[in-house]
């Protein structure tokens, strides 16, 4: 579990090049350290609901990436706010 | 009923609505219910509770702590729906919402997602270039002291924005603030004024 202002980074995993996946992570932030704003709530696994797979109830947070962590960009301080599930995320 | 009347499409549905009630997975009433709740979600739902947490501090509380709990006060129907989250723009702080991977959309309380918000174009310049998007797009300048938070929606919650009070709207009441409220400026690509 990860509390709120605690320091993550995306996992930069790509599991959809090893076959069928059904992924809420955005490439664009894989692989990009952020901050958690809150947890959010648990919900089930849309990895699995896809596939119609059982799907465990996941822990899902927002969480706050700098901009300049992304992409270049003039206002530094920009941010983007994202949900992401607690198992794409590992500490720095 | 002869073929000129009667679709494929809509054969398939009726046969489907039987199945469901037999089998117990949904009753008539039901299927009325989420059928009204669609018909009635409009951008005039959200605007409803905009205005009501201008006027209310104790509504504007409810709302950013539980947007759901909040529609439902105004008899906004939300069985079912995906949890509603409020984000509160500030005088340094502005919101904008996008859905990259799809075109996730607060339904209950906006009504259809606006024609732009589910295309390519939007959903990567919302993320990449935001400022220059809302000013050449909708003409809407976030001044370089104001921090612009981009909300991906990429899970559960469905986002609206709680813009601020514009200035001239003194004394005002709510139906009034109501009519002010436009869809974009619950998306955040826009900004209430009078």
């Amino acid at each position: 579990m990860f509390a709120p202002g605690d320091r993550v980074r995306v996992k930069d995993a790509w599991p959809e090049h090893q076959g069928p996946a059904h992924i809420r992570t955005p490439y664009y932030v894989r692989g990009v350290e952020g901050e958690v704003v809150r947890h959010l709530g648990d919900f089930a696994n849309p990895e699995d609901l896809a596939f119609a797979r059982p799907a465990a109830k996941v822990p899902l947070y927002h969480v706050r990436f700098r901009k300049d962590r992304i992409w270049p960009e003039r206002k530094p301080d920009d941010e983007i706010l994202i949900e992401i599930f607690g198992h794409w995320l590992e500490r720095p | 009923m002869s073929d000129l009347l009667e679709t494929d499409g809509e054969r398939l549905l009726t046969a489907v609505r039987a199945l469901l009630q037999r089998k117990g997975v949904v009753t008539e009433e039901e299927i009325a219910e989420r059928r009204a709740a669609t018909d009635n979600a409009s951008p005039g739902q959200g605007a409803r509770m905009v205005a009501k947490a201008w006027l209310d501090p104790a509504y504007r509380e409810l709302m950013l702590s539980d947007g759901t709990k909040a529609a439902e006060a105004l008899g906004i129907p939300m069985r079912g729906m995906p949890p509603l989250g409020v984000l509160e723009n500030a005088p340094k702080l502005h919101h904008l919402v996008v859905c990259t991977l799809c075109s996730c959309y607060p339904r209950a309380v906006l009504g259809y997602p606006p024609f732009w918000y589910k295309s390519a174009a939007y959903r990567a310049r919302a993320v990449r270039d935001p400022r220059a998007l809302l000013a050449s797009e909708w003409k809407t300048v976030i001044p370089d002291d104001v921090t612009l938070r981009v909300v991906d929606s990429t899970a559960d919650y469905r986002w609206m924005v709680l813009p601020m009070r514009p200035a001239g709207t003194e004394g005002w009441d709510e139906a009034r603030l109501t009519a002010i409220v436009r869809e974009g400026d619950m998306i955040g690509v826009t900004i209430p004024s009078v």
